[in-house]
């Protein structure tokens, strides 16, 4: 009895020792295993795969939207990604982390050339950005002028610019976000460098800028269109021109950005496939627009990494 | 079949898998800091950023080039001074408290302390840290607005605040370690003298436990310095030299986190955000030799 | 003289008294505060949350729309499929290195260099191991955010906490025990198979599922790691590991309860703060259940060992 015992819990032991082993063996040749399964998973005609993505948030809702219908027509696929700014998502496609980075500008403004040049661009949308204050600011038209000295620090009353006297608050996103660098680069110039004035607090995404705007008095801070909500602040005149899309098609609203969505050359099928469909009439046709946003085609001007404007 | 192993054999097994499990722990660590090294200290070899810049620069703007170096400005003094802050204050807070109710579970209610009061304090150390930072966001960040009259309320002290909740619980439990360490001798020696119970606790209790409560907030404050996402959720994150409690600010751990994944490893931006990982590194490092000098000086802590 | 001195004798006892009984009023008052906080704290969350956790499809739906829609049931399986991960790689390595440490290395260099390392490691915050692991595993290894990169991570968290407690453990069992052994001839490596761990097993549950509790709520070492997101759908019945939607792959990426905390806890829409209440709660839960059960099953394990 004791012997079965001693040898039964020898075995334990001895068998304990081979698990841990195994387990370092397994996680060392994981790698392979990983890149077969999210590489070339696929083979007959049905798609396989999986898809990752990160990147801006501001139009991380379509990117869903698009994927839910995408995997309801292909079912062995899986998307999944988080929106935690155009930098993140740029970086972590070039360093392989993710499939694709969602970005609200090019990834030339981001990475290095030689980086950027091995990344391809999908140009999924368009997307107006605005200033937005709280809902007590009596002020609702900034000049583009105005708005840079808001947003360097030059200004920093309301009463300066046409509002009651209080102290602006100026609410930043964090320095990696494509609306931020979106948003400055129409009211700073094309290709000036991001502002050293940092404001009173910097936010992780639009989200958070939207629960702030909300409970903050004599704030301002930019958004773009899909995340404005009336009823938490308002979104203001630009040059006397209002935030709307008929408006940006046009460029008579000067901020705006298009959508990248940026994959490996070397991507494998499923992420090109979703890109694709990314691209087709299923999500330009209706999704687009349905998400709050434009779509490329209906744009009458063009705008390059240097952030020219030019005519179609 | 494993019964018949010779006995030698068999020790040789033991002593091989355990001693393999060691080794590979120790590996990992020498590792993490070489590698934690390596890049850390690249900004300055590689990229060539100057030290004495980087640690007393008040500039701290990733996105920024500086015309005068070609390089992002990295002056990580802003970052440095407000992760002290919140540390120093956290501590300052947490400090009383919690000796003060290691004090009364140890000398006043022994029984109420052991049966209520230590798993209540436990259970504080199980809540995890985004919880906390839940809760400073919206009630001690509404509070601060509240009564500082401030449109924010994000800033450095609500990030003490929720800290020192944090660490009650580190320092109280090892502060009560510590009293309760201390020999019945001494208390009966001076009760009998004449001394009332506080006399007693002040100046002779509290004085032998000195070095292990010493440890106990040593431990608290390591805690402090590196936490980070309870921190992000209530101090704002600008990256400027704080000038008040309830400015924005932003400290070491809270920057790494919103930009670390933002720049490609390798990039001179990365690089910099490593060598405040070295810096929170050396710090933890730093935290434990004054534990162990503090432990080889004085009476021998708990271990 | 004696007389002269008297009156301010008393005076001094007297002051002595009034000193104790302030000291004695200022410490209930303090005790008082912070049992008033914890409790508070503790019925704030789950009097916020408890609620959402009763909301059909909470637990059981998969997140949408960024995490501000929909249930956690991904982020519930998720956290606990990282835990699981976490312990089978983290038990047997802490078990055998204290086992190491405590019967075949008692004094010398070795364990000097092995425990300072250990310390070294318990000491480094979440947040460097998280960059550590992303740089190793999730870009190094080429595994990318994956859970198996999230549950190596929270073993380098885990170790130094479990070392801790067996060692401990190990150390309480009597000296007279492991002598027996040795006397009736056993070698080290049975003493410690047979004897020393079985004895020590009461201490080491209560430790690992302690440690559990803490390995639940880290979210800074995963944020790089395991990543922020869980994947749209899973298939728990898939057994084909390297499928993405299985749910038992492990080059999956995933999110963990905390890690959606931190996702969503700024986004401003009302049915955005009832999910992150509802986690909040869900994890306090988990937490405190893990709490309870460590103390359950050591008395209880404890309670069998003796009756044997």
């Amino acid at each position: 009895m004791l012997d079965f015992n001693c040898s039964r819990r020898q075995f334990l032991g001895i068998f304990g020792g081979a698990a841990a082993v195994a387990g370092l063996g397994l996680a060392g040749c994981g790698g392979e295993t990983g890149g077969t399964a999210a590489g070339s998973a696929g083979g007959s005609s049905t798609l396989t795969g999986t898809v990752t993505y990160d990147g801006a948030s501001s139009f991380q809702a379509l990117v869903e939207a698009a994927a839910e219908q995408f995997m309801a027509e292909n079912p062995d696929v899986s998307i999944t990604g988080s929106g935690n700014g155009s930098g993140t998502g740029l970086t972590a496609v070039a360093d392989g982390t993710v499939t694709i980075g969602n970005s609200d500008v090019f990834a030339e403004t981001k990475l290095d050339a030689d980086q950027a040049a091995t990344l391809v661009d999908h140009e999924v949308a368009v997307v107006g950005m605005g200033p937005v204050v709280s809902l007590n600011v009596t002020v609702d038209d900034l000049s583009l002028d105005q708005l840079k000295g808001i947003f360097s620090g030059e200004i920093t009353n309301w009463s300066e610019v046409g509002g009651e006297d209080a102290e602006i608050h100026v609410l930043n996103r964090k320095s990696g976000s494509g609306t931020r660098a979106t948003f400055e680069a129409a009211v700073f110039g094309a290709g000036a460098e991001e502002s050293t004035f940092k404001g009173d607090a910097e936010l992780d995404k639009s989200g958070d800028v939207q629960t702030q705007m909300g409970s903050t008095d004599n704030a301002i801070s930019y958004l773009d269109f899909s995340h404005f909500d009336e009823t938490k602040f308002k979104a203001i005149k630009v040059n006397g021109v209002d935030p709307t899309d008929e408006n940006v098609t046009d460029n008579s609203f000067p901020i705006w950005a298009t959508e990248h969505m940026y994959c490996q050359e070397d991507a494998d099928e499923v992420t090109v496939a979703f890109l694709e469909y990314m691209l087709s009439d299923d999500v330009q046709g209706s999704l687009v627009e349905e998400q709050g946003f434009i779509p490329v085609s209906s744009m009458t001007v063009v705008k390059d990494a240097e952030g020219n404007v030019t005519e179609k | 079949m494993a019964k018949q192993m010779p006995k030698r054999s068999l020790e040789k097994v033991g002593l091989s898998v355990t001693g393999a499990c060691v080794a590979l722990v120790t590996l990992v660590v020498v590792a993490l800091i070489v590698m934690v090294a390596q890049r850390g200290l690249s900004t300055f070899i590689k990229d060539g950023v100057d030290v004495l810049n980087f640690f007393t620069g008040t500039v701290w703007n990733l996105a920024v080039t500086d015309e005068a170096t070609g390089l992002p400005f990295t002056g990580a003094l802003p970052l440095i001074v407000t992760s002290f802050a919140v540390t120093i204050i956290s501590t300052v807070i947490a400090l009383p408290i919690a000796i003060g109710s290691a004090i009364y579970v140890v000398e006043i209610q022994p029984k109420f302390g052991q049966k209520y009061f230590q798993p209540l304090i436990e259970l504080l150390v199980g809540i995890p840290s985004v919880v906390f930072g839940l809760i400073g966001f919206h009630v001690i960040v509404s509070a601060v607005r509240a009564i500082f009259n401030v449109e924010m309320g994000l800033g450095i002290l609500p990030g003490s605040i929720v800290l020192a909740l944090m660490i009650l619980p580190t320092i109280t439990t090892l502060s009560i370690d510590a009293l309760r360490a201390v020999p019945d001798s001494y208390r009966q020696g001076s009760l009998a003298l004449g001394y009332t119970r506080w006399q007693t606790i002040w100046h002779v209790v509290l004085k032998s436990a000195t070095p292990s409560l010493m440890t106990a907030v040593i431990l608290g404050m390591t805690r402090a310095f590196g936490e980070t996402l309870a921190v992000r959720m209530v101090i704002g994150g600008v990256e400027a030299m704080p000038t008040s409690l309830i400015d924005s600010a932003s400290t070491i751990t809270t920057t790494l986190t919103t930009s670390m994944a933002v720049y490609a490893t390798g990039s001179v931006q990365n690089d910099a955000l490593w060598t405040l990982g070295l810096l929170l590194m050396g710090m933890s490092l730093f935290f434990i030799l004054i534990i162990h000098l503090i432990g080889a000086k004085g009476a021998k802590s708990r271990g | 003289m004696a007389n002269a001195t008297a009156p301010a004798q008393d005076a001094r006892i007297k002051r002595s008294m009034r000193n104790d009984k302030i000291a004695t009023g200022i410490l209930t008052v303090i005790v008082a505060i912070v049992m008033a906080i914890v409790v508070s704290m503790v019925v704030y969350i789950l009097f916020q949350g408890v609620g959402q956790l009763f909301q059909p499809g909470f637990l059981t739906e998969a997140s949408r729309s960024n995490g501000t829609e929909g249930g956690i049931a991904y982020q519930l399986f998720d956290s606990f499929y990282l835990l699981v991960l976490t312990l089978i790689i983290s038990v047997p390595i802490s078990l055998f290195a204290a086992v190491f440490l405590v019967e075949y290395a008692p004094d010398g260099p070795v364990t000097k260099i092995a425990s300072t390392a250990i310390e070294t490691l318990s000491s480094l915050p979440s947040i460097v191991v998280g960059m550590f692991g992303f740089l190793m595993f999730s870009v190094n290894f080429g595994w990318g955010y994956s859970l198996i990169s999230g549950a190596i991570a929270l073993t380098m968290f885990n170790i130094p906490i479990l070392t801790r407690v067996i060692t401990q453990a190990l150390e309480d069992v009597p000296a007279s025990q492991r002598d027996a052994c040795l006397a009736m001839g056993l070698t080290r490596w049975e003493t410690t198979i047979h004897v020393l761990i079985p004895a020590a097993m009461p201490a080491i549950v209560t430790g690992v599922v302690l440690s559990a509790g803490r390995v639940f709520g880290e979210a800074a070492a995963l944020l790089f790691t395991s990543g922020m997101s869980s994947p749209a759908r899973l298939n728990f019945l898939s057994l084909n590991f390297a499928s993405p939607t299985c749910a038992w792959n492990i080059f999956r990426p995933g999110e963990s309860l905390a890690v959606h905390i931190y996702k969503i806890y700024g986004e401003g829409s009302p049915e955005a703060q009832h999910i992150v209440w509802g986690t909040a709660a869900i994890l306090m839960i988990c937490v405190l259940l893990f709490n309870v059960l460590s103390r359950i099953a050591g008395k209880a394990l404890a309670r069998r060992m003796t009756a044997e």
